[in-house]
């Protein structure tokens, strides 16, 4: 699915990320733990392909193409989607509207037919009532004015509608309350399927019981310095980021 | 960011569709203005004395005046001698109807999306179009006139309806109200007439189009709009122009006249020709449009959506003289690359419980400069007047500018006026943002545009909902890229 080979970043001349390699095979869901600023928004972001990083070194294959070759739309063509850590507003464009307009963009590129309004109401209503959003919200602007864990939540019914391979989520998990976590998690479970995968970050291990991840990664200071599997979590919920040597490479 | 803000800087680049020379044989006038030239053009016409003496006395004002400086725009001044004022496609005689018309002036309006024929049948729409100066082709008469709608070229009307057009011509913008709208009257050479006589709901959307095509002329339409009491009419008016290097003169005056309980909503896509990406050429729009709500219930309502000329200059406006009367101006303006447009409203409210709603979207891209200028007036007489204005302004790129310079005067304590006003940038993160849902940037940009003006669309007859979106796309493409 996707492949890392010791990727390096910068921004504006400030080195970030400084070697990463990452395996994510088909069906497998990543956690990407680690201190704040260590980079995993940044390793998002690069994914994605957004403007402002230059990418210093290193490869990125995904599903057999280089991933860094492409532009954005590309690749959220290609399936790869990126839940935002802080979801933007659009005002004035109502969230139906920018549904419809990205998934009738993925089709296209796919070569299926747009779907059109008649198909597509149902099948956004009843995504998103599995998230316990009002239907109110289909018709306001994009994330205007929406809480924090509305954004969120938000971020993962456009995850549902547009069926990626790849989710990268970062931090979809902070600023929901038990509820919102458990109704998020569930979101996301149901998406699990053996053709897609995903990368979560977190700072918490408490999603990590909702969604079971493959492997757990710490990434610090630019680099992933420990993996494992689901008790790692724990033990970083329990000990810290302090123990782990920062300057080793898993 | 700087390579997002590349991207938005290309979205800008974007050729101008339009911008073709129709070849046809005119009759255009040496350029240059005295009094001979106007009685020349009044004498063209086969105009009454009464319209020359109009003409004369409105160029004798404009000698006294001097061109008005306060607008946020910049320009070498114009030379008004080294214009022409008359220029028309030959013909022997006043097409009777379009199979009359020249095929090559009916193929550029093709060309420009908007076949005659097409309009008729589809769309039910009657045309009347200006072509340069001239009005050259009316259609939908028959159907108009069984309901007794007027709906002719003003020189047709100055001929065949005279009582009527001195009654009110100048009436509602006076020869003297403006350098810009004096010289109009002075020298104007055709424009649209209507009259819509008491409580008849015109049977369909009556439309003109205006095009510059000839070089070095300037065009000065004048259109007159009658609604009589109880009557209703939808006016749609669109405008190009051909690329040239040198800047052309647009100076119109439109006029309209709601009585009791009248209504006239007039809506305009406006997509002259801008000039190239370093300003070179384009048109300088100075336009004139006023609306006087003269009767009780009466509502005249502006839609515009402005994305072309290189200076635009333009405050429709709304006198409120009737009691309970209602004043609307709706507006999108885009300007893009070197465009500069001061444009606005002005409403005067001067009877009882008169309402008015000023909404006003502008968008800069490029280097361009957009200012909203408003005026709402409340004189002592208008109580309980009310007033909500909204006036929003997006910025895309960091080279542009948006301006806005609300002026209120309230002479009447018991009035209410709402004013509310934002300025907002297409961020990064919202192009980003789009970018990774799949849409490209130019989508994107033009979605978040559309999501701005929707307001302001939601206003605009159907059909030129499409259009003004398709141009709107049309003059951001190039803004990102
Ligand atoms: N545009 C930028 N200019 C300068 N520094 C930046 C920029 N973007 C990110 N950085 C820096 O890069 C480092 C990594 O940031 P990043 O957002 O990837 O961290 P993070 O691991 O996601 O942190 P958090 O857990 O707080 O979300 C930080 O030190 C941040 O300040
Ligand atoms: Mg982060």
């Amino acid at each position: 699915m996707l492949s890392i080979k010791n990727l390096q970043a910068r921004v504006e001349d400030k080195a970030i990320l400084k070697g990463i390699s990452l395996e994510v095979k088909p069906g497998e869901v990543h956690a990407i733990m680690g201190p704040n600023g260590s980079g995993k928004s940044t390793l998002s972001h690069v994914l994605a392909g957004r403007s402002g990083y230059e990418v210093t070194g290193g490869s990125v294959t995904y599903q057999g193409k280089d991933l860094l070759d492409m532009k954005p739309e590309e690749r959220a063509r290609e399936g790869v989607f990126l839940a935002f850590q802080y979801p933007v507003e659009i005002p004035g464009v109502s969230n139906i509207y920018l549904l419809k307009a990205a998934l009738n963009a993925i089709r296209k590129h796919r070569g299926d037919s747009e779907v059109d309004a008649m198909d597509f109401l149902p099948m956004v209503k009843a995504r998103i009532k599995s998230l316990n959003l009002d239907e109110q919200f289909l018709y306001r602007g994009v994330n205007e004015g929406f809480s924090g864990g509305e954004k969120k939540r938000n971020e993962i019914l456009q995850m549902a509608i547009l069926e990626p391979s790849l989710c990268i989520l970062d931090e979809t998990d902070s600023g929901l309350d038990i509820d919102a976590l458990k109704i998020v998690a569930d979101g996301v479970n149901a998406l699990r399927s053996p053709d897609r995968s995903f990368i979560m970050v977190t700072h918490y291990q408490r999603l990590l019981d909702y969604i079971k991840p493959d492997v757990v990664h710490v990434l610090a200071q630019g680099r992933i310095v420990k993996s494992g599997g689901p008790e790692l979590a724990h033990e970083l919920e329990e000990k810290g980021y302090g123990w782990i040597d920062q300057g080793a490479t898993a | 960011m700087s390579a997002t803000s590349e991207t938005l800087e290309n979205i800008i680049h974007k050729e101008y569709k339009p911008g073709f020379v129709t070849d046809l044989e005119s009759d255009t006038f040496p350029p240059g203005l005295n009094e001979d030239v106007i009685r020349a053009i009044s004498g063209k016409k086969n105009e009454p004395e009464f319209m020359l003496q109009w003409r004369l006395d409105a160029y004798r004002h404009w000698l006294t005046m001097t061109e008005p400086t306060w607008a946020y725009v910049n320009y070498e001044s114009v030379n008004y001698q080294s214009i022409s004022y008359y220029s028309a496609p030959k013909v022997k005689e006043g097409p009777k109807n379009l199979n009359e018309v020249d095929p090559k002036l009916l193929e550029t309006y093709k060309k420009l999306g908007i076949p005659l024929y097409e309009q008729e049948r589809l769309a039910g729409v009657a045309v009347d179009a200006v072509f340069d100066s001239v009005s050259v082709a009316t259609t939908f008469k028959d159907k108009l006139a069984s309901a007794g709608v007027i709906f002719c070229s003003m020189s047709e009307a100055i001929k065949e309806h005279p009582e009527l057009v001195r009654q009110y011509l100048g009436t509602v913008v006076p020869t003297s109200d403006n350098f810009f709208a004096a010289l109009n009257s002075a020298v104007f050479s055709d424009g649209s007439f209507v009259y819509i006589p008491k409580g008849v709901r015109c049977p369909m959307e009556l439309s003109t189009y205006f095009r510059i095509n000839a070089a070095n002329t300037g065009q000065f339409e004048r259109t007159l709009i009658i609604a009589e009491e109880g009557s209703h009419v939808s006016y749609l008016e669109g405008c190009t122009a051909p690329m040239r290097d040198e800047n052309q003169l647009h100076a119109a005056v439109v006029e309209l006249v709601a009585l009791d309980h009248a209504e006239i909503k007039y809506s305009t896509v406006q997509n002259w020709y801008p000039g190239d990406e370093e300003g070179r050429g384009g048109i300088y729009n100075f336009v004139t449009k006023r609306g006087d709500c003269r009767g009780r219930q009466s509502k005249i309502s502006w839609t515009q959506v402005e994305t072309g000329s290189a200076i635009t200059w333009k405050y429709p406006s709304c006198i409120l003289r009737g009691e309970e009367s209602v004043g609307e101006f709706y507006s999108v303006a885009v300007t893009n690359h070197c465009q500069q447009a001061d444009t606005g409203t002005k409403m005067i409210h001067i009877g009882k419980n008169t309402r008015s709603t000023i909404i006003s979207k502008g968008i800069s891209a490029g280097r361009a400069q957009n200012t909203y200028r408003g005026q709402v007036k409340i004189l002592k007489s208008a109580e309980n007047a009310r007033n909500y204005t909204q006036c929003d302004s997006l910025l895309i790129g960091d080279r542009c500018g948006a301006h806005t310079f609300p002026y209120i005067e309230v002479k009447q304590p018991s009035a209410q006026l709402e004013h509310e006003a934002t300025t907002s940038k297409i961020s990064e993160d919202q192009l980003f943002f789009c970018q990774q849902r799949g849409l490209s940037a130019e989508d994107a940009v033009s979605m978040i545009v559309n999501g701005f003006c929707k307001q302001v669309f939601k206003e605009l007859p159907m059909e030129f909902a499409v259009e003004a979106q398709a141009l709107l796309g049309i003059s951001l493409e190039g803004s990102v890229g």
